[in-house]
Formats: structure tokens, sequence, C-alpha cells
């Protein structure tokens, strides 16, 4: 794979290598985060230095279903000693899904010094590098957050409802089964916690490991991304964007792609998605 | 409370003991750690579709082999090398239930997966567990 500088990015610094987080594994000024799928997997082994944010537990409202809140982030920030100053790092598995997925958390609170680690633990693992099973404690920290601001990032359900009626585009992220419905009519098989399958009328299906070099877990380069996604699907990067999938985890995968590594501005992700959109009464869905 | 064959029960209630996150943690890596894979002799690569556990992202196969004693032996694969939780659940699955008659094991329902896992689990892996859990009380319905 070509270096992240020569693939064309529009923001290529959101993006860092193996070779640049090995390099930075005791900088004080670098926190390097794994977020994964299998909560188990931190566990087993590490990069060295790096702290574990779980998703479930450490970023959701454990009540409502929403994101923690600004005292929340206060308290996670405090307490893998990362202040509004330190650079974070995230990385972990299944191709730096979960990982994009906390980044795009940490967005919501305007904490911009933020970088994913091109190719996350399989890249990682590939290249031989140590995995550490210490469990690293930093001082905790006193960070005063922003309230939580959705605006520029997310979109709730209502506006999705005007989006729609008023033709924008959606990018749905989910295997082509969850997309065309079928997946809701296997036998024995868990749906997606939804009355209805299919898809928002009008949305793209482009599942977001097409992004990815499967080989390495790295991101395919601009030209390859602008394929995908413009000249494959037609999305206009200039116009409103909204990505989908289950619960706004692969979703935000494709957010960071479009976002950074396109550069499209107007990308935000629907973390209702088909757990949201598949319940509610009376919006159309298409098959 | 359904009635769990005797070795799952005590496995049980030694998870039911550990409250402490990181203790529960290290507890189920080291059942992962004692995973084995499905001997050549029962099954090699690329396995039958039909073994396959539906949802789960670890890519997990089953068998319930007959002993001749009339037993069950259970075995397992997955695929995906960083699926820790699924290789932890066959683990114990195997030492809880292989040796037991099909209808024993045919008991066995998916809320084991909560009493195992508690906080360690999200909602699309913890269909997937519950997935292997059908998948072995399926298997040992077909030997009833």
């Amino acid at each position: 794979m070509t270096a992240i500088a020569d693939r064309g990015y529009r923001h290529p610094d959101r993006l860092v290598s193996t070779d640049w987080v090995a390099a930075h594994t005791g900088d004080p000024n670098v926190r390097i985060i794994e977020s994964n799928e299998d909560t188990l997997l931190y566990a087993t082994g590490h990069v060295p230095g790096a702290v574990h944010v779980d998703w479930t537990s450490d970023l959701n409202d454990q009540l409502r279903r929403d994101y923690i809140e600004r005292e929340g982030f206060q308290a996670l920030m405090a307490r893998i000693g990362v202040t509004p100053d330190t650079t974070v790092v995230f990385y972990g598995d299944k191709n730096n899904w979960w990982a994009c997925y906390a980044f795009w958390v940490f967005q919501l609170f305007g904490h911009t010094k933020a970088h994913v680690m091109d190719g996350g633990r399989l890249k990682w693992q590939k290249e031989g590098r140590g995995w550490s099973t210490d469990t690293p404690a930093y001082p905790p920290t006193a960070y005063t957050a922003p309230a939580r601001d959705d605006a520029r990032h997310r979109i709730l359900r209502d506006e999705v409802l005007q989006f729609q009626k008023s033709g924008g585009q959606f990018v749905d992220v989910r295997s082509p089964e969850e997309y065309a419905g079928t997946r809701m009519h296997m036998p024995e098989y868990p749906n997606e916690g939804a009355i209805r399958g299919g898809h928002i009328p009008g949305a793209k299906s482009v599942p977001w490991a097409r992004a990815i070099n499967p080989d390495d877990g790295t991101f395919r380069s601009a030209a390859e991304l602008t394929a995908l996604y413009v000249d494959q699907n037609g999305l206009d990067g200039a116009s409103d964007i909204v990505a989908y999938c289950r619960i706004g985890e692969r979703s935000s995968h494709t957010w960071f792609a479009l976002t950074y590594l396109l550069g499209f501005e107007k990308v935000r992700n629907y973390d209702g998605s088909w757990t949201e959109w598949g319940n509610l009464v009376g919006v159309p869905i298409e098959k | 409370m359904p009635a769990y064959p005797e070795r799952l029960q005590a496995l049980l209630d030694v998870f039911a003991g550990v409250t402490d996150t990181h203790e529960r943690t290290q507890l189920l890596i080291d059942f992962a750690r004692r995973f084995k894979e499905v001997p050549p002799d029962v099954a090699t690569r690329p396995f039958d579709e039909t073994h396959l556990v539906k949802h789960c992202e670890s890519e997990a196969y089953a068998w319930a082999v007959p002993n001749p004693d009339g037993t069950l032996k259970l075995h397992f694969a997955v695929e995906n090398p960083s699926g820790v939780s699924a290789k932890a659940l066959a683990a114990i699955l195997d030492k809880a239930l292989s040796g037991l008659p099909a209808a024993d094991i045919a008991t066995v329902d998916p809320e084991i997966v909560e009493k195992l896992f508690r906080q360690n689990i999200s909602m699309g892996k913890g269909m997937g567990l519950m997935s292997m859990v059908l998948m072995v009380q399926a298997l040992a319905k077909r030997h009833l």
C-alpha cells in the first residue's frame, strides 16, 4: 500500500501509520485508544500504552438510547488521562469499524486532535509488532468539554424524515442482504431488531468494508474511493449526505472516509439507523 | 429458571461469583486460550456451510459427534483470529456439555450467554454468541 500522504486524500493527516504510532507509544502528548467490537480483545494484548474505550459502556448513555453527555465525556477523558491538548489515536478490530465509531463520538465533543491508525489491529498484527497485556494507568486529568454538539456530524429522526422527503442523498452501508430486506426472511436468523426490512427510499447501497483493502485493513486510495462513491454510486460530495447502517457504527466508518479522505463537507451519520427507521410507524421503505 | 446440566450450572455459579469486570474478562480469556479447534478427522476446511453459526461475525462452526456411549462431543472452529468471545464460549460449551446425552445438551438455552458475558457483550456480538448456543441446541436435537 502506498504511503498515506501519497493516496490523494483531502485530509491525509487524519490517518496515521502504524510506524507513526510505534514511534509515539511513549509520547505523553499522545493517547492511543483501542476500540473493538469484541470487548475481550484489548485484554488479550494491545498496542503498548494504549487504553481501552468500549463503545457500549464508555460512549453510550446507559439509560437512554443516546451518547454520553458532557459530564460523561469529561469523566471518560479523566479516566484515560486525556486533556483537550492531547492527540488521540484510535485503532481497533474489524478494519477500524469501532475505532471510527469512537472517533465520531469524540467529534461530537469537538476533540479535533484525533486520528485513526490506518489498518488497525490487523495491520499491526501482520507487521509483527508487539502486543502488550499491561493495562496502563495515566494520571487523571481535568477536562472541560463543551456540551455535545450533534448538529455537524449527526442527524436525528425528525431531520432525517425531512431530508428523505426532500430527496436527500443517503448511503446505506449495510450488507446487500440487509439493504434488500431479504435478511429479515431468513429462518433462524436474528433480525435487525426491526419490524420491517429494506432501506430508506433512494439510498445507495455501498457496504462499508468496500472502503478498505481487505489484506491489511488500510483505507483505499482517494481515487478508488471516488470511483466507488462518486462514479459508481453517484454521490455528490458538494451536497448533504447521510450515512446509516443498523445502529450507526458501520456508517461512522463510511462517514470518516467521506468526510476526511474525500473531503465531503456535509456528511452526517444517522445513528438511529435501521433499528429506528425499520421500526417507525408510517415511514416509507423501499426493498 | 431452567434446570441446566450439572457441569454447566457449576460453571455458571463460578461466573455468577465474579462481579469484577477485569476478573470476568480474564476468566473468559482463559477459556478462549484453552479453545481447541475441531480435529481434522471430524471436519476440514472448507467447512460444511450447514455447520456455520448464523449471525456470528467471527465465522464460527459447530459440530456434535456421537461418542460410543451415545453421548455427544462438541467441536468448534472460529475462523476470525480476533474472535476471542466466540472462542471463549466454544471452550465453555465444550467443557460444560461434551460427554452429555443429546437430551441434556438440548436443554441449554441462549440465556447462558448473558450469564457468562454480562457487561462484556454488545448487541451484535450477543446475537452471534446466542446463535452459537442455538446451533448447539439444534445439533443436539438431531440426535434425539
